[in-house]
Order: C-alpha cells, then sequence, then structure tokens
C-alpha cells in the first residue's frame, strides 16, 4: 500500500477521491460534537461551564502530538528509506499541526484564568508545550531557510527527529513533576475517569478534529506535489530559454 | 455560563479563526500551484519538452 503511494500520480488519484469524503465526514462529526457540546454534556460539578472548553482544547493537544509523530515517521522515511512523498507529508503535516498547538495554549490559557487564577503558569506540561509549538516554528522557518526540497527536507528531518524527544516530555510531564496541570484523564491506565455524558461528546470532537488535520494534510500534500511539479518545469522552461539565447 | 462566557466564547472564536485560516490557506495555495501548472503547460512545458 505505502509503496503503491509512493509514486506522486497514484497518490494525486486516491488522495482526490479520498479528500471530499474524509472532509464531508469531519464537517459532519464537528456539527455533531458541537451540538453536544452546547446542548447535551452537563457542566462540570467543579469547572461550571468553562469545561465546554476542554472539547477544543484536549482534541487540539492530541492534534498536536498527532501532527509531530506523522513529522516524526514522515522524517524516518526520508532519511532511512528515501520514500518520495516522506519529505511532502513533513512539510503538510509542520503547519497543521503549528496551529493545533497554538489552539491548544491559547484555550488552555483561557481555560486557566478562570479555573486557576493565571492565564500562564511555568509548568512542565504548559512549558513544554511551549517548547513543541518551538519546535514547529523552527520546522517551518527551515523549509523556508533552503529552497532545494531534498536538502530542505534532510536537514528539517534531523531537526524533527531530534524535536521529537520532546514528545514523551509533554505525554509524560504530569506524571513526571508536579504540575498545576491535572494529570491524563482518558487515555490511562485503569480506564478514563471522566463521565461519559462528557468522555462521549469529547470523543466525537477529537475525531472530527482529527478528520479536519488529515483531510488538510491531504490537501497539503497534494498542494506540495503540484509545487514541485511547478518548480520542476520552471527550471526545464529556463533551461530551454538559455539552450534558445546559446 | 454568563460569568464565564469571555473565556469560553474566545476560546470557541480562536478555534475556528485558525481552523477557517488554515483550510483557506490551504484552498488559495492549492488553487495558485494548479493556476501556475496550467500556465506552465499551457505554454509547451513538460517533462517530455525537455528532449525536444
Amino acid at each position: 500500500m505505502i509503496r503503491d503511494l509512493a509514486n506522486p500520480t497514484r497518490f494525486m488519484s486516491l488522495s482526490g477521491r479520498l479528500l471530499p469524503w474524509v472532509s464531508g465526514l469531519a464537517a459532519i462529526l464537528a456539527g455533531i460534537g458541537l451540538y453536544m457540546v452546547w446542548f447535551q454534556a452537563p457542566a462540570d460539578y467543579q469547572q461550571g461551564e468553562t469545561v465546554k472548553i476542554m472539547y477544543l482544547h484536549v482534541p487540539a493537544a492530541w492534534l498536536s502530538l498527532f501532527f509531530y509523530m506523522i513529522m516524526t515517521s514522515s522524517a524516518l522515511g526520508t532519511l532511512v528509506w528515501r520514500h518520495p512523498l516522506a519529505d511532502v507529508s513533513q512539510k503538510a503535516a509542520a503547519p497543521i499541526g503549528a496551529a493545533f498547538t497554538l489552539i491548544c495554549l491559547v484555550t488552555g490559557s483561557l481555560w486557566g484564568k478562570p479555573m486557576w487564577g493565571t492565564y500562564w503558569q511555568w509548568d512542565a506540561r504548559l512549558t513544554s508545550m511551549l517548547v513543541m509549538l518551538l519546535i514547529y516554528l523552527g520546522i517551518l522557518a527551515l523549509w523556508r531557510a533552503i529552497e532545494e526540497p531534498n536538502r530542505a527536507a534532510r536537514a528539517v528531518s534531523i531537526l524533527t527527529l531530534v524535536g521529537a524527544v520532546n514528545v514523551p516530555i509533554v505525554k509524560f510531564s504530569v506524571d513526571w513533576w508536579n504540575t498545576l496541570h491535572q494529570p491524563a484523564s482518558v487515555f490511562r491506565l485503569g480506564g478514563p475517569t471522566i463521565h461519559s455524558s462528557m468522555l462521549v461528546p469529547l470523543l466525537v470532537m477529537a475525531v472530527a478534529f482529527t478528520l479536519v488535520g488529515v483531510a488538510l494534510h491531504l490537501s497539503g500534500m497534494r498542494t506540495e506535489i503540484l509545487r514541485r511539479r511547478v518548480r520542476t518545469l520552471t527550471i526545464l522552461e529556463a533551461e530551454r530559454l538559455d539552450a534558445q539565447a546559446a | 455560563m454568563s460569568q464565564h462566557a469571555f473565556f469560553i466564547l474566545s476560546s470557541y472564536a480562536v478555534t475556528a479563526l485558525v481552523v477557517l485560516g488554515l483550510i483557506l490557506r490551504a484552498v488559495v495555495d492549492h488553487r495558485a500551484q494548479a493556476k501556475a501548472l496550467a500556465e506552465l503547460e499551457a505554454r509547451g512545458i513538460g517533462r517530455r519538452s525537455r528532449r525536444g
């Protein structure tokens, strides 16, 4: 399957057929999720209605890590297996991951003020998440700094693999250090601690966010393939004009 | 709700803005690249044109 998709033309054909379905499903699930959040899910007995922020904050945090994992496997694909679409995937994933990390930080801050009394605290979870955003921004800057796509991909792959050290730090920071941020309450040994009336809308929102992310990733990869074709043809045109002038 | 409405509504507004921004950027960028590619191909620039 992965070998089949190594052909950009085949990928364009398959992704072109998949994209409307993924986007449509994402829109439907987002609608259902938002309805559940605003009209069905109860207020929290301690946090009141501010718990509605959780339905954005938690999926955004998951997607921040999810897209970093996509970039890490793509970096391995670039450096180890030299998969032709690996660096395309890496480049398309970076802005999406950065955007979800930003959403996670902003919504977390807006949730923190009424619950903790502060927008920001330099605790391990919040700080490691900020570091994650800075790594994403560094990767985006590196993509822009090196013009030749293959050279850029190798440099970005190395930076991505170095930055992957931060992923387990983000995930386990609440266990390793004494933080203001609460410990994991969904993906934990012993099962979720959230009541199903909140867990179900949270999972629906998480799947909706994931499908939005996947649709954006597929679309970004398709655009990047076109961008590389444009670059190749522009170089060919310049070579042809040079040959004619000579 | 009213006590914390600012924080809740701001969270949803920021999320909507960022996601819509991503979608808009994806659409605009894709159209720009597709247009550039179509223009190059219309000028007869193709990978096979290297031989000719």
